[in-house]
């Protein structure tokens, strides 16, 4: 379902404006994140499509359909809507909160709680937790709960209001991993809101830079939006790392993969003076042995120098830097989809592939003149 | 005094016929069941609607500390002298008493719902009623409890003074006994007042055990010990 904004204002109570004639269609499928610092209007913007706020100007357009003509509680029971602090039901269990939409919509108990036990599922949960209450759930179990809850009566849009914000940095990478996972499955149009950028890119399809005062700054790819930010604005807002940022959208197609001494763990690894890649019996990485240390016997996960980032074949040359930066032999470690060692990456050579990208050049050239 | 007292309750006269224990307690009984039926007919669905809609809580709060103000007994009288004399007149004076405890419970009840989860009721879809019935309510119950109980407590110490203006129950005791001097009476009329209010409280309060939804019991005990 394609999301229309046409012109849309709000103010609150006649004072300055909060959304200053926001325009911008967000394609069927795919998810547009807004972001902006504190106070630029993400949420009012986000709510207008549901109409928990309404615009005092313009109209938001689903399929070409003026929100204003759809009753508001249908219209919400078809939007799925997850808000930061979750805002489970407490009186509810688990299942009772994700059947919320489906009970409300006039299914039968039996198979709304159905659908809820196979919505715990979708987002990662164990079935267990279904007969639990929110009290007993950690952060990150409420927000997959609420996500959950949005998407129980398969609604075509989603919107989230910085639904990840209260958890810490290790589970919101793991949702957003799911979030993204779930939008390739289930093909739903999403407004995400964040206030920050590195969300934003990780997720958007396109993104929404939006400034105080509710005007759209710029809209675009997160490619497009770090590597030629309309203005200083955006430019400062995207943050001083946009340029390594902006290496997430470089493949690493000409990389070439050198070769590494290896040793197996339990084996005898001798003498030498270079670092060697421990690996397992599976040829998966465990750790560095250093150049000119001694192992008693068989090689064992204790005589090892912990390895850096890993980095995934065929996926974005910031993840090649990454990991040939954290790694302590300077040698990035390259695995396969299984996890399998296959060689490894030298921060020079990464550097090499970059400077020949033709995209990363111009992007050079953009930062250099702003 | 102690010993006359326990004799009072020793004697089998005392516990039986119309001035007996048993009829003044039913007595007592009825009359606070009665005026609380009444107060809750009226303050609950005032608490909800204040509550629910946020308008009118400047009035619902001020008024309800006006009537708090009022010195009970006056109330009472007050109500038996405009109404005629009559036994309805006193309950009525026993209304307006219990009425801003529950309508004050009710209100904070619904007021003090988690605004994210009040959003988050319109945002799933719910109509106002929906919300009202679904998660509102629920979520306020244990704090309309503890209005209903407040009233209780408040309800059997006035009916009790209520004895003054002609009314039946424990009060009785405190007011035959006072006008005959015969203290053993009035201390025992003390004493089932203050038993039965105790007795009633218990057994409100486990009512507030049955009905208080889990999850909401769960989330007051995470908050008080902070998340987990
Ligand atoms: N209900 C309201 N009444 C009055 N003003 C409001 C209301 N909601 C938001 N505003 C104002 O509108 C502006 C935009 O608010 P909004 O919540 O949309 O910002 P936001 O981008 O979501 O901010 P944040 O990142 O802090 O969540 C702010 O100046 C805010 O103070
Ligand atoms: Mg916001």
């Amino acid at each position: 379902m394609t999301i229309e904004f046409r012109g849309v204002t709000k103010r609150y109570g006649g004072g300055a404006a909060a959304v200053d004639e926001l325009s911008l269609t967000v394609p069927d499928g795919s998810m547009t994140v807004f972001v902006g610092p504190s106070g630029c209007g993400k949420t009012t913007s986000l709510r207008m499509v549901n109409r928990m706020v309404e615009p005092t100007d313009g109209d938001v357009l689903l399929d070409g359909r003026n929100v204003r003509d759809i009753d508001p509680a249908e219209l919400r029971r078809g939007i799925g809507y997850v808000i930061q602090h979750a805002g489970l039901f407490p009186h509810r269990t688990v299942l009772g909160n994700i059947a919320t939409v489906p009970m409300l919509s006039g299914w039968s108990r039996r198979s709304a709680r159905r659908r809820a036990g196979e919505l715990l599922d979708t987002v990662g949960l164990p079935a267990e937790l279904g007969s639990r209450y929110p009290a007993q759930l950690s952060g990150g179990q409420q927000q997959r709960v609420g996500v959950a809850r949005a998407l129980a009566a398969d609604p075509p849009v989603l919107l989230m209001d910085e639904p990840f914000s209260a958890v810490d940095p290790v589970v919101r990478e793991g949702l957003q991993d799911e979030l993204l996972d779930l939008q390739r499955r289930l093909g739903k149009t999403i407004v995400f809101v964040t206030h920050d950028i590195d969300e934003a890119v990780r997720l958007g399809d396109r993104v929404a830079v939006l400034r105080v005062g509710g005007r759209l700054a710029q809209y675009g790819t997160p490619a497009d939006v770090l590597r030629h930010p309309v203005d200083d604005f955006v430019a400062e807002f995207v943050g001083k790392d946009r340029g390594y940022r902006g290496l997430s959208f470089l493949s690493a197609g000409a990389l070439e993969v050198g070769e590494v001494v290896t040793v197996e763990i339990g084996s005898v690894p001798g003498e030498s003076g270079e670092w060697r890649l421990a690996i397992d019996d599976e040829r998966r990485p465990r750790g560095w042995l250093a150049p000119g240390s001694t192992v008693d016997g068989s090689l064992a996960e204790a005589d090892l120098v912990a390895g850096g980032s890993l980095y995934r074949r065929g996926t974005s040359l910031r993840g090649a830097l990454d990991a040939a930066l954290s790694s302590p032999a300077s040698l990035g470690v390259v695995v396969d989809d299984d996890g399998a060692a296959v060689g490894v990456v030298t921060a020079r050579h990464v550097l090499d592939v970059i400077e020949r990208h033709p995209a990363s050049a111009t992007a050079t050239s953009r930062t250099a003149r702003a | 005094m102690i010993a006359e007292t326990v004799a009072w309750f020793g004697d089998a006269a005392n516990w039986s016929g119309p001035g007996g224990v048993p009829a003044r307690v039913l007595e007592h009984v009825g009359y606070v069941a009665l005026a609380l039926a009444i107060a809750l007919v009226i303050a609950v669905p005032f608490g909800l609607l204040v509550g629910h809609t946020g308008r009118g809580a400047v009035l619902l709060v001020g008024a309800g500390n006006i009537v708090r103000a009022l010195p009970t007994l006056g109330v009472v009288t007050l109500f038996f002298l405009l109404l005629a004399e009559s036994t309805p007149a006193a309950v009525v004076g026993l209304v307006v008493l219990a009425v801003p405890p529950v309508m004050a419970g009710t209100y904070a009840g619904v007021q003090s719902v988690d605004a994210h989860v009040v959003d988050a009721a319109s945002g799933v879809g719910m109509r106002g009623m929906q919300r009202l019935w679904q998660v509102e309510v629920p979520i306020a119950l244990p704090m309309v409890l503890g209005g209903v109980r407040n009233a209780v407590l408040q309800l059997v110490a006035t009916a009790a003074v209520a004895a003054y203006v002609g009314l039946g129950g424990l009060g009785r005791y405190l007011m035959d006994g006072l006008a005959i001097l015969d203290y053993a009476e009035v201390v025992a009329g003390a004493v089932l007042t203050a038993a039965l209010a105790v007795v009633l409280d218990l057994l409100l309060a486990g009512l507030q055990r049955i009905v208080v939804p889990r999850g909401v019991r769960l989330a007051e005990l995470t908050r008080s010990k902070g998340p987990a």
